[in-house]
């Protein structure tokens, strides 16, 4: 690079290294039939999952099949608000500017009744509280905010049981 | 399983991995790609093909950059290839290459991958939301805590295993004059003291972000002869295995996968291994935080289950160690994410061809490359040996 002869009007002219340009991306969502069922279920407040006929897990949220038997998994399950953290995270990287006060945990959450952890924030307890086994419920936002995301549950925090033997979600862990 | 013709690697390139390098993306895989042509002692004119791989377009926003680098890396007029398996794609892109010189189909295939990270948004690119994912927010790192969390859990491993894998690989990193970082004044305590990112994953037990490329030349066993009878001995491929699983489903062991073990028997029984640990000089294995290196000894038949700690803390896979790993500094020093997988699998064909430099280990024969990506659902794995199998 060096070798370029520049104009004399760019001589001692810091070069440009490089340049920031912004791109913004909407996306239409087809969530396909078993999504759309748990989505328009989170609406009402309810967790729905699927149980898969040949190895009875039951999947949340649900995509429709069994990952393992590739079967169809037609059978509704409704699915408590609580659950287990099989394990979690203590994040202190300011990921999301201002969106949440670090130190914050994300946990991998089994909910009672189904058989995969989904992953999710805890709250409303200090983060060198949280350990694997601790028993969680779920935090809704208020009704007239609640749609079909599952950012309708704002976080989960812990619910006062006593912890879960560790090998009630192990096979998780 | 192995075509019909042997396969040998006769060139091998990559450039000064760093933050940010000045060159172009065009400009970084052809300098990778010229250094491994004149490392096999050819030139563009004599390759057949050509085989890219990196990580999501997304990265850098650059749509399909295989077709604008076709000039860059010689391939106009001639059959180019892309290849993408997330974090694992360099090696798969190195499988996919060897896969048309095994197949008969080229002579002389030219394989390259990369990334730039200081051009990438990898973090948006990674976390584009969908309505049923709850906000996460946390990045690689949030990701694969919980599963190394788990390791701990299950092994009972004390704190200090993740700090001496990191001190070990930078500390090899010191002696690979293209690993990105350099860090002289490493210590133990350093690591130890370095900022709790992703609890339990300090700053020091985690990847760089570098621009990068890695390159190798592949021909069939006339230009593996030609090369030996030139005094510059080839690396022969004796096994190469690709395995995936999904992302989720219940029950998933995530800690050791089973995707990634049954990769790691179907490349052993390849190579005609029965025992790694005994029969294996080295390993190159993709460890871009700390805690995956026991983690992998125990997913790839090095250490028992609940094992790989100890053979850590044992000193083994030190340089001077009975089955060192990481020689070249790893993933944890030097991580162009596409490159990565590519990095590891030239690191074992250096060792074997003796090329390795500093970080040479002694008398190898026999060496394994690994690379995994995704969710820890992506494997690809060679074994390259000094014999022609
Ligand atoms: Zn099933």
């Amino acid at each position: 690079m060096s070798d370029i002869q520049l104009p004399e009007r760019l001589e001692g002219v810091e070069p440009v290294r490089s340049i920031r340009t912004f791109a913004s991306l909407t996306y239409q969502y087809t969530p396909g039939r078993a999504a759309s069922r748990f989505l328009k279920e989170v609406e009402r407040k309810r967790l729905v999952g699927q149980r898969c006929p040949v190895c009875k897990k039951v999947y949340v949220p649900p995509r429709g099949s069994c990952p393992t038997d590739g079967v169809a998994t037609e059978e509704e399950v409704e699915l408590g608000h609580t659950g287990t953290i099989v394990s979690f995270c203590v994040v202190n990287v300011p990921f999301m500017a201002n969106l949440m006060e670090i130190p914050y945990v994300g946990a991998l959450i089994q909910l009672d009744g189904s058989d995969i952890p989904i992953m999710h924030l805890i709250q409303e307890v200090p983060y060198d509280e949280v350990h694997m086994g601790m028993r969680v419920e779920a935090v809704w936002v208020p009704d007239g905010e609640i749609s079909h995301t599952l950012e309708s549950i704002k976080y989960f925090r812990p619910n006062g049981e006593p912890d879960a033997p560790y090998d009630s979600y192990k096979e998780n862990a | 399983m192995m075509g019909s013709e042997r396969v040998a690697i006769v060139g091998t390139g990559q450039t000064k991995h760093q933050a940010t390098n000045d060159g172009s993306i065009a400009g970084v895989v052809r300098q990778a790609a010229e250094r491994a042509l004149e490392d096999a002692q050819m030139s563009w004119a004599d390759i057949d093909a050509v085989v890219i791989g990196k990580a999501p377009d997304f990265f850098e926003g650059v749509m399909m950059p295989e077709l604008y680098l076709a000039d860059a890396l010689g391939a106009v007029g001639k059959p180019m290839f892309r290849v993408h398996t997330a974090g694992s794609v360099g090696g798969s892109t190195a499988i996919v290459a060897q896969d048309l010189v095994a197949a008969g189909i080229h002579e002389r295939v030219l394989t390259v991958a990369f990334e730039k990270q200081s051009e990438s948004e990898a973090m948006w690119a990674l976390s584009v939301s969908m309505p049923f994912q709850p906000p996460m927010h946390a990045g690689a790192g949030g990701y694969f805590a919980p599963h190394i969390r788990s390791y701990i859990r299950r092994t009972g491993a004390p704190d200090h295993i993740g700090i001496l894998v990191a001190l070990k690989d930078r500390l090899n990193a010191l002696k690979n004059p293209y690993a990105h970082l350099h860090e002289h004044e490493i210590t133990f305590d350093s690591v130890k003291e370095s900022m709790m990112l992703w609890d339990p994953i300090r700053y020091s037990e985690t990847c760089p972000s570098s621009d990068g490329a890695c390159a190798l030349v592949i021909t069939n066993e006339k230009g593996g002869d030609a090369a030996a009878s030139d005094g510059r001995p080839p690396a022969w491929v004796k096994g190469t295995a690709l395995r995936s699983e999904p992302t989720m489903f219940a029950g998933r062991d995530q800690v050791n996968p089973r995707g990634g073990q049954e990769c790691a028997w179907d490349v052993y029984k390849q190579a005609g291994i029965a025992h790694p640990r005994d029969e294996i000089d080295c390993v190159e294995m993709y460890v871009p935080f700390s805690w995956f290196e026991p983690m992998w000894l125990e997913n790839l038949h090095f250490a028992g289950v609940g094992e790989g700690w100890k053979m850590v803390e044992s000193g083994a896979t030190q340089l001077d160690g009975d089955l060192p790993v990481n020689m070249s500094g790893g993933v944890l020093s030097s991580n162009p994410i596409g490159a990565s997988g590519m990095l590891r699998f030239a690191e074992a064909a250096m060792q074997v061809r003796g090329q390795a430099g500093e970080h040479q280990v002694d008398g190898v024969r026999t060496a394994l490359g690994h690379a995994y990506g995704g969710g820890s659902q992506f494997f690809a794995m060679w074994i390259v040996g000094a014999e022609k199998p």
